[in-house]
């Protein structure tokens, strides 16, 4: 018997006024990207706390993409610069965790670029497909 | 427990088309809270905002989900709806089931499926918000200017022309600005002081305009609508109501060796000046670096001469206090220092000049009478060489200079050699530029006439070196079209240097908590879509302190910044938008991280007291936000490692109940 297609689990993290647009405008030009991701809207990127990405992965989730304005253009003139700092952090602890780097990443999508928000989720769910399940933080007791 | 309304719109078939809207419906009315779940054709249509209103009713709901378009799109519109049906509008979550699901994908089952998760993360979300109304505050129906300048005096008219009160705080005796220093203005040749002008006496005219010249503005507090500010009135040591500016004093004082900043340092001033004739406000200022009397005691020949008896010799600064509901920052420009070109021997000759400079020469009421005559020995320039881009469009990686096109000297250059060859045919005008850039209305135009008409020499290539030999400078320069290197014995060289922010510009900002770009301008709110509005709510920008412009630019930014500044003085009261942060004071442990990252400064600490067990009461520092300023980005919310901090309408649990639900 064949083993059913892994399908991944992914959560975007995207902020409302760049990347959250720019998801809007790749689906108004109906650039196709895997239902595997779904969207969480936030304010702004600075407001992803580490605790939600870890969070993500322990409730099953196998990859957490975050997704802000470009650096200079953050609708909160600095709130990008705090994520890129954080999540330097957070990923740079995750191979300690048992987590592999990979699973996330973090993205600038402009309210422009709905296209590359496409193309970023394709390539995205690409690279956590190919790494397969997330076993190693999933905590057991959330699983039903 | 929330009563939950579940409302799936079919969008005619954009989304039905994708996903089984009847199956969404089916699959979240056993959602927790769900009271009742149901599809219509088109939601945002009256009928189905008829529905929703109806349902509100009928079921008491507590909140709704929307499942439709982009919150982008309607969110606003179902608010609406809500808040009519007696809901507080934010209790409605959309879940975006077509952009971001019926649209990007194309098999139904897979867009049913993530529609029904889509659902089930706004369902738990919706879960846990709370009614939320926005804070209201006072607005102090008065503008503060900061710099007076075209650009602030532009501002200032037209607010004041709406009725409201404005002032504008100018730290030189004179507003004016730059442009009171120009001669003519490109692309029209019209005197600079004969546009200007008026509109100085103008503002000084207006019933609504108060203008603090000589005065600094020393610290700013308080938010949007509610800013005191504190601003230091220099001392001048004249009484400026009954001085009547006839200049007596400005001819008898016997310090004559004062270098005249207005006139960029070329000829001398008297202690006890008047910056040029049709300085606003009129009236004498004495330099209290050169004055004899303030400096020894000995002289007081201004106060003798002075029929007003206008001269005070006491006077000390004065600092004043004052309450606005918007700033606008008109802080302008300067051009760089010269001094890292040294290749251009602008410190080794007085004929290498900056082309403000060359401005003052050819002004009529400049150091020479309006004469193009060599600062070195009085002579007339038979050759000229403007060297464009001094400063401006350098390397990244080099070690001097400013990365951007400051974006006027193509333009004033034309000018300075259009004027030169129409006054002094008999010269030769050369022109060194890496590109001419005129993109403005009729600017081509006249650049063309410069080349075309006047006769100037544009050459593609830069200078160099400049060397001073004997009375002339030799310019070494290449012709990159000609592929050839060129020697011109040069009688004056004039430098397009770059223009950089006023000094003024950075440490406002930070008493504005306004931001700024690597260079130091300020940045607009959006690049785009709000040019004029700093991100600061309640402080606006108006012409070069944003971003180097030309004065038509400038007076049409300046206009629009008013604009925007009359749209906040004409209400009574803010609404803010209640999505802001607050903190928990119990959990608050007075660490400051909150305060540091807030790019907005609305956090502040208090120390208050707190009941304790056992009868006692503590004293605790505890953050405390002002919901005015707060603009709900959440940065502070993950900085504090308490978890006191957080933000509403994205509450924590909020959002991590969001992940569960779409992880499940």
């Amino acid at each position: 018997m064949q083993m059913t297609e892994f399908k991944p689990k992914i959560v975007a993290f995207c902020c409302n006024w760049c990347s959250y647009a720019g998801a809007d405008l790749a689906g108004n030009n109906r650039l196709n990207y895997p239902a595997e991701v779904k969207i969480i809207r936030v304010p702004c990127s600075c407001r992803v706390n580490p605790m939600f990405i870890l969070r993500a992965f322990q409730r099953g989730a196998d990859g957490v993409i975050l997704c802000g304005c470009h650096p200079g253009d953050c609708h909160y003139t600095s709130g990008n610069y705090y994520t890129r700092r954080r999540m330097a952090l957070l990923f740079s602890m995750l191979n300690f965790l048992g987590i592999e780097k990979e699973r996330t990443r973090v993205e600038w999508v402009s309210a422009a670029e709905g296209a590359k928000f496409a193309a970023t989720m394709n390539d995205f769910v690409a690279q956590i497909t190919a790494l397969g399940e997330n076993k190693r933080l999933e905590d057991l007791r959330c699983k039903k | 427990m929330q009563r939950i309304g579940v409302f799936v719109c079919h969008c005619g078939t954009n989304i039905a088309g994708t996903v089984d809207v009847k199956a969404v419906a089916e699959a979240l009315r056993y959602e927790p809270g769900v009271v009742i779940s149901t599809e219509y054709q088109y939601m945002c249509s009256q009928a189905g905002q008829d529905m929703i209103h109806e349902a509100i009713r009928e079921n008491n709901l507590t909140g709704i989900v929307v499942c439709s378009c982009s919150p982008r799109m309607h969110e606003a519109t179902f608010r609406k709806t809500a808040q009519s049906a007696g809901l507080n509008p934010y209790m409605v979550e959309i879940a975006n089931i077509r952009e971001q699901c019926s649209w990007v994908h194309k098999d139904m089952e897979i867009g049913t499926e993530k529609a029904i998760i889509l659902g089930r993360a706004a369902i738990a979300k919706v879960n846990l918000n709370a009614p939320l109304t926005p804070g209201e505050t006072p607005v102090t129906k008065r503008a503060l200017v900061i710099g007076g300048g075209i650009a602030g005096i532009q501002t200032a008219l037209d607010i004041a022309d709406a009725g409201f009160p404005v002032d504008i705080v100018e730290t030189k005796p004179t507003i004016g600005g730059k442009m009171a220093q120009l001669d003519k203005t490109f692309p029209t040749l019209d005197c600079a002081a004969c546009i200007l002008t008026p509109k100085m006496v103008e503002a000084a005219q207006h019933e609504n305009i108060r203008i603090l010249s000589y005065s600094e503005v020393q610290d700013i507090k308080g938010f949007v609508g509610n800013f005191t500010v504190q601003i230091k009135k220099k001392a001048r040591y004249v009484k400026e109501d009954i001085c009547t500016g006839c200049g007596l004093c400005t001819e008898k004082c016997p310090q004559k060796k004062v270098p005249n900043e207005f006139n960029l340092e070329m000829d001398n001033r008297r202690a006890i000046y008047i910056p040029f004739a049709q300085a606003v406000p009129k009236v004498a200022t004495i330099d209290p670096n050169y004055c004899t009397m303030l400096k020894t005691g000995k002289c007081g020949v201004c106060a003798k001469v002075c029929t007003a008896k206008a001269i005070d010799y006491t006077q000390k600064d004065e600092i004043m206090e004052e309450k606005y509901g918007a700033i606008v920052a008109a802080t302008g420009f300067n051009p760089i220092s010269m001094k890292p070109f040294d290749e251009y021997a602008y410190s080794q000759s007085k004929d290498v000049i900056t082309s403000l400079e060359f401005e003052r020469l050819m002004n009529a009421a400049g150091p020479t009478g309006g004469k193009l005559l060599r600062p070195s020995d009085g002579k007339h320039p038979h050759t000229i060489v403007f060297v464009q881009c001094v400063g401006s469009r350098c390397s990244a990686h080099a070690s001097k200079g400013k990365e951007y096109c400051s974006k006027i000297c193509c333009m004033y250059t034309a000018k300075h050699a259009m004027l030169t060859r129409d006054k002094y045919p008999d010269t030769d005008v050369y022109v060194f530029y890496i590109d001419v850039r005129t993109p403005g209305k009729n600017f081509d135009e006249f650049y063309r006439r410069a080349v075309e008409e006047y006769g100037v020499h544009y050459v593609k290539g830069m200078v160099g070196k400049v060397s001073p030999e004997g009375d002339k400078l030799m310019v070494q320069a290449s012709d990159l079209l000609a592929d050839k290197q060129l020697h011109i014995e040069a009688d004056l060289v004039v430098l397009a240097a770059a223009i950089e922010p006023d000094m003024s510009a950075r440490p406002l900002a930070t008493m504005l908590t306004a931001s700024m770009d690597t260079n130091d301008f300020f940045t607009e709110a959006h690049p785009k879509l709000r040019p004029v509005e700093s991100p600061t709510a309640g402080v606006f920008l108006s012409g070069a302190c944003q971003g180097p412009k030309d004065i038509p630019e400038t007076v049409s930014q300046a206009g629009a910044a008013a604009a925007k500044v009359i749209g906040l003085l004409a209400k009574d009261k803010l609404k803010g938008n209640p999505c802001v942060a607050g903190s928990d004071e119990w959990m608050c442990n007075g660490c400051s991280s909150c305060e540091r990252v807030c790019p907005y400064g609305a956090i502040t600490y208090v120390t208050k007291e707190f009941r304790m067990p056992d009868r006692t009461t503590a004293l605790r520092r505890v953050a405390q936000v002002n919901e005015a300023v707060c603009q709900g980005c959440g940065a502070c919310t993950v900085a504090c490692p308490s978890g006191a901090m957080d933000l509403k309408g994205f509450a924590s649990s909020q959002i991590m109940a969001e992940v569960d639900a779409i992880c499940k």
